[in-house]
């Protein structure tokens, strides 16, 4: 397998996510698919196309820079699941 | 052995417009917390960014008083991080292609010129505000400044010393300022500063291990926070340690650094070119026109004020620090007065007040043309330049013109040999003692005489005939 459980780990660190043995094997497995999945695009000769950032051909979409209505706070803090006054409450960060 | 630090620093800085630099919420600073989000800077699903105009303008305005390439070509990425002020996981920045590289600032340490050289400038969005508070068992967030735009511009490794990192970075915000992309307001956080550290014994070419030095703000902090690094890292050296390679924070209050966290655990950002964001493509039309905007800049300036003012390069540094400061000083001169003379009132009465009140320039109720007219009171002999200190005192409170106060406070000088006289030969006539001691040879006494003239006619009497006079009737 290309991915190691290590790995899983890793990125699941990366994401503050909390992966029971059993998940983290069944992520292998997926991961790996997909990385195999690449490995079969790589096969393609791709010498001449030039690298794609974007699908579309366009660029230089702008907005001018004019104010224009925010949320109310409660709006802004209706999906939180916790608040304290127009505050999102999270659990305590500690570097 | 001898130790060298080499220092880079990259500096945040907030740009001064509007709104925010993929959503049209306001920039606003202290609003309500969360007030100023919308679904795109709060990160929900579905939400789509579009660039702020204004800010890719400001990136390459400052990319070209800088000395920088401006790209024709930059894309935006997601530096992917999980942090509660980030609400979508990842902050768009730019990773390869930047909008502007190389450039560099040019400053002066003890009148010795060094030029610092410019890795890129991009364009980033900020992150929220997290408030921790040590009785609140949980932390708060605010989104308000989630997605205001961010400048950072990163600095080659070529400081050498804090006092060229404080200069570095007093040159930088003069220049923003003048250019009117940032307010350089250090205390609001429009300007923050990082800093990369490292020691090397002098002669060794390849760097040390470095530090990333965080939470600087103020040009004192960072030499401050730069003198103390340098000296923690070459002692752990002298004594046969190891530097690690970390992230530390600076404390004002005990002036020392401290592990944040070290970089064996660092973020692993995985940047990716961001899908949301097409493409900008910076045409040479774009460049010119935004080059026609730039206003002169302040090396030009401090040299122009010294050839065509004769100022020396002190007085020229000071006035052209701020562009405002600068502009008020030459309505002066375009007025018809000394420059010199406008000048020394500027530097030495106007700004003191203002810096005693914690003001600007533009908060002065003075106008240039009321300075003006009060230098020609004195070089007409109207008032004294003692009295016209007490005016302009005056005028700083309360705005009014110079003419006016003199009259309304009966402030003209006394030059009408006459009275002057009377008013001598009253003082020498009460103070028989001090004049016989003067006429032993103690002419240091001309000045208790002439200072006894001035108390009687509350400052009024013209200095110079007063002394001539006093001589003649001493004699």
């Amino acid at each position: 397998m290309k991915v190691s459980a290590e790995d899983v780990r890793y990125i699941a660190g990366l994401s503050r996510l909390e992966l029971s043995d059993d998940e983290i094997q069944r992520m292998r497995t997926d991961l790996n698919d997909i990385l195999l999945y690449i490995d079969k695009l790589n096969e393609l000769n791709t010498t001449n196309v030039e690298p794609t950032s974007h699908v579309l051909d366009i660029s230089n979409v702008f907005q001018e820079d004019i104010p224009s209505q925010s949320l109310d706070v409660d709006r802004a803090l209706a999906n939180a699941p916790d608040r304290q006054d127009s505050y999102f409450r999270v659990p305590k960060i500690i570097e | 052995m001898q130790y060298e630090a080499v220092i880079g620093l990259e500096v945040h800085a907030q740009l001064s417009t509007n709104t925010k630099i993929f959503c049209r919420c306001s920039t606003n600073f202290g609003s309500e917390p969360n007030s100023q989000t919308c679904p795109v800077c709060l990160g929900l699903p579905g939400s789509l960014p579009v660039l702020n105009k204004k800010a890719v303008e400001f990136a390459i305005k400052t990319g070209l008083a800088l000395n920088s390439r401006i790209a024709s070509y930059t894309r935006f990425a997601r530096k992917n991080y999980f942090y509660p002020d980030l609400p979508k996981n990842y902050q768009i920045s730019q990773y390869e292609l930047p909008i502007c590289e190389g450039g560099y600032i040019e400053i002066s340490v003890d009148e010795k010129p060094k030029r610092i050289n410019l890795t890129r400038i991009h364009l980033e969005e900020d992150a929220g505000k997290n408030i921790h508070d040590a009785k609140n068992p949980f932390s708060l967030v605010d989104l308000n400044r989630t997605g205001v735009p961010l400048m950072e511009i990163v600095s080659e490794p070529d400081i050498r010393t804090p006092q060229e990192a404080s200069e570095y970075m007093k040159k930088l915000r003069t220049i923003l300022r003048y250019i009117e992309v940032c307010d350089g307001n250090m205390e609001q956080g429009s300007l923050r500063c990082d800093a990369n550290v490292s020691v090397r014994p002098v002669g060794q070419k390849e760097f040390g291990v470095k530090v990333e030095l965080k939470n600087m703000n103020s040009f004192k902090y960072v030499e401050k926070a730069l003198e103390y690094e340098i000296k923690r890292q070459i002692e752990i050296l002298q004594d046969g340690g190891k530097i690690i390679q970390e992230t530390r924070l600076f404390d004002a209050n005990s002036s020392r650094t401290y592990s944040m966290r070290s970089k064996e655990e660092a973020h692993d950002y995985r940047y990716f070119p961001d899908p949301d964001l097409v493409p900008v493509i910076i045409n040479d039309e774009m460049i010119q026109e935004i080059m026609s905007g730039l206003p002169e800049l302040p090396d030009k300036k401090i040299s122009r004020f010294i050839t065509d003012y004769n100022l020396t390069n002190y007085d020229a540094e000071i006035l052209a620090s701020d562009k405002y400061l600068a502009g008020w000083f030459e309505e002066v001169v375009r007025c018809g007065v000394n420059p010199k003379t406008a000048a020394n009132w500027i530097i030495n009465e106007l700004l003191k007040f203002l810096n005693e009140d914690d003001k600007t320039i533009s908060d002065t109720p003075i106008k240039p043309q009321q300075l003006a007219n009060l230098i020609r009171m004195i070089e007409k002999g109207v008032i004294s330049g003692k009295i016209a200190k007490t005016v302009f005192h005056e005028m700083y409170q309360t705005g009014n013109e110079p003419d006016a106060i003199v009259t309304q406070k009966g402030l003209v000088q006394i030059s009408d040999t006459e009275t002057i006289q009377k008013t001598i030969d009253e003082i020498l006539a009460a103070n028989p003692k001090e004049v016989e001691r003067y006429k032993n040879g103690e002419t240091k006494l001309l000045g208790f005489f002439a200072g006894q003239v001035m108390k009687v006619t509350k400052g009024k009497a013209n200095p110079q005939m007063v002394n001539e006079i006093l001589k003649k009737r001493l004699s």
